[in-house]
């Protein structure tokens, strides 16, 4: 991807954050108010989303899947936003598929976070020919696109929200790890590690409790930028039709679903898309945000 | 000059390794699935006979890496095989749809690279003005925006309101050139936008990073006009860079021709792959992964070797 050639060195600058212990929620609080218009829209507009993610049953009127109309009602009264190609209500629809869709990629990219950082980690700590392996591995994954090989994995193991996970939350991994390799080389070789490995402490502690605090921040970063990446995708695939499927509600497939809608000039089918495109809007300036705070870049480069 | 052929060379035989190492895996994905292809494909109550039948067509009888050796000096003389849904030949199947998609391909690059380059020095020319932060939100907005999603926005306005261009692009071999790219106009634009931003934006940093250096504060100095400076001297440095940007985002391009083609209902290799994923259609989507990771392999490699070549310290050693 060209983009990750950029994010990396985006995400790689972050750790030049300085190490001050401060008193990190009078600190927060005051970022945040000096915060840039377009990050506090951004937090707004993924607070919404989790809370609507949060208490779909609630806000909805319908249920999940039930036929309650006509095939393409108008907007009116009873159905806000009309129903879509089966007679289900879009709006009920709309709001669970925040639920399934962001619920979907937030638990890919922790999988993937998980893998790739773990391996990364250990790479960077081992070294010598388990990085050896391990990179070369990771360089001939990523000489597929994504999209391509997902395409690929998903006509093997077939389409079900499991398989879609676990195959972009693997096939994504693989940046994670490039990422967290190369900012875990730089502390591994530190002082610090040293006297740790000296005083016995196994593997697992020098990963997590020695690395992995130090190089925090611009995993938080690239965690942003990839959760963009993997909601596009999986939208992507859905829409597609070989990503989530029916009857889960789903933003990617709910447009496929309604496309014949939009020649007849009706947006009703773009509400799912632009559900989608305004949170990778939102988490996008808040990356941003981040990015120039902790990177103490005044122009960005 | 002798170190730059051993590097290109080097190059060129680590992208030839990729590509055997990619092919691999292709391959090797059908080994992955657990229990048996043929009954997979068939069904369970497929009769014993017909799965025979069905195993010694797809050579499943041989062991795997006699089977792998096959394909790959098959698909070196453009035999992909044949198609498990429709028992064509995939080579035909893949034919003109490849070359409707490269057409796409290049039609937006001719759109794409001139629109961003020119753009990304303005904005480096005016930085931090208006200008500059307004382009820069609109970049930012257009990379989260999912490629359907600028395609259905482009049909609305264009297609639906204005009606200027058509909402599908059915092109055959037999149109007119004018036709094509009358058709192809809204597909092309949908990825324009999807790679703008990007290579607006490296053209952007590139440009800005030179202007730090000590030869352009002198160009200043001299009281050139600031105009001069970029194009004249800041410019013909920051071409190697945003020739591999470039090379990159082309190779992204391959990629969301996926779903644009989709959207369009453009007769590409894209949406031949996407039906044949849907169908679970194997050799096919074997043949069509293999030729864009191939494309991709290669735009990627020469963006290495762009970078390479137009590097001054290899190109004059002491």
């Amino acid at each position: 991807m060209s983009d990750e050639v950029e994010e990396d060195a985006r995400s790689a600058d972050a750790i030049a954050i300085p190490l001050a212990d401060r008193d990190w929620k009078r600190d927060m609080w005051r970022d945040l108010k000096k915060a840039p218009l377009t990050a506090k829209f951004g937090i707004l507009v993924i607070a919404s989303y989790v809370f609507v993610a949060l208490f779909a049953p609630v806000l909805t009127p319908y249920g999940e899947s039930e036929i309650v109309g006509s095939e393409f009602d108008v907007w009116g009264d009873k159905f806000i936003l009309g129903t879509d190609n089966l007679g289900r209500d879009m709006l009920t629809r709309l709001i669970y598929g925040a639920r399934n869709t962001l619920g979907i990629a937030f638990l890919t990219t922790l999988l993937a976070f998980a893998v790739g950082g773990c391996l990364g980690l250990l790479a960077s700590i081992l070294r010598g020919w388990v990085d050896q392996v391990l990179s070369r591995i990771v360089d001939i994954f990523m000489a597929i696109p994504v999209l391509i090989f997902a395409l690929v994995l998903l006509t093997i193991f077939g389409s079900n929200a499991q398989n879609l996970i676990i195959i972009i939350a693997l096939l994504d991994s693989t940046r994670v790890f490039r990422l967290c390799r190369a900012v875990g080389m730089n502390v591994a070789v530190m002082d610090f590690v040293e006297v740790a490995k000296l005083r016995g402490e196994g593997l697992p502690w020098i990963m997590f409790r020695e690395i992995l605090p130090n190089i925090l921040p611009p995993l938080v970063v690239e965690f942003g930028l990839r959760f963009c990446f993997v909601f596009l995708l999986i939208a992507a695939l859905s829409f597609l039709g070989v990503g989530i499927q029916p009857p889960t509600a789903d933003w990617g497939s709910m447009v496929r679903d309604n496309a014949t809608l939009i020649t007849y000039g009706d947006i009703t089918p773009l509400l799912p898309a632009a559900a989608i495109a305004l949170l990778t809007v939102g988490v996008n300036f808040v990356v941003d945000w981040f990015l120039h705070k902790t990177s103490g870049l005044r122009d960005d480069h | 000059m002798g170190k730059l052929i051993t590097l290109v060379i080097q190059r060129l035989g680590l992208g030839l390794l990729t590509l055997l190492a990619v092919s691999l895996i292709i391959f090797l994905g059908v080994e992955l699935l657990p229990g048996d292809i043929a009954t997979e494909i068939l069904g369970q109550d497929a009769l014993p006979e017909t799965v025979e039948v069905f195993r010694r067509e797809l050579g499943l009888d041989k062991p795997p890496h006699i089977r792998y050796i096959d394909w790959v000096l098959g698909v070196i003389q453009g035999d992909f095989g044949t198609s498990f849904a429709n028992q064509r030949e995939i080579s035909d199947l893949i034919g003109f749809r490849l070359a409707n998609t490269l057409f796409l391909a290049l039609m937006t690059s001719a759109i794409a690279v001139p629109f961003s380059l020119v753009c990304g020095v303005l904005a480096a020319l005016y930085r931090n003005s208006l200008y500059d932060r307004a382009i820069n939100t609109f970049t930012l907005t257009s990379i989260s925006f999912p490629e359907f999603f600028i395609a259905y926005i482009l049909i609305i306005m264009f297609s639906q309101q204005l009606g200027w261009f058509p909402s599908l692009s059915n092109v055959d071999m037999d149109m007119p050139l004018w036709e094509r790219i009358y058709k192809c106009l809204l597909p092309a634009a949908t990825m324009t936008l999807a790679v703008f931003a990007h290579m607006m934006r490296q053209t952007r940093a590139a440009i800005i990073n030179l202007l730090a250096s000590p030869y352009i504060e002198m160009a200043n100095l001299k009281g050139l006009q600031r105009f001069r400076v970029v194009v004249h001297h800041a410019l013909p440095n920051a071409w190697a860079p945003i020739a591999t940007v470039i090379a990159l985002n082309l190779a992204y391009l391959v990629v969301s021709v996926v779903v644009v083609e989709v959207v369009f209902v453009y007769p590409g290799l894209g949406q031949l792959m996407v039906d044949s994923v849907i169908v679970r259609d194997l050799p096919v989507v074997q043949a069509c992964s293999l030729v864009f990771a191939a494309t991709y392999i290669l735009l990627n490699l020469t963006a290495d070797l762009i970078s390479i070549v137009t590097n001054p310290r290899l190109l004059h050693p002491k």
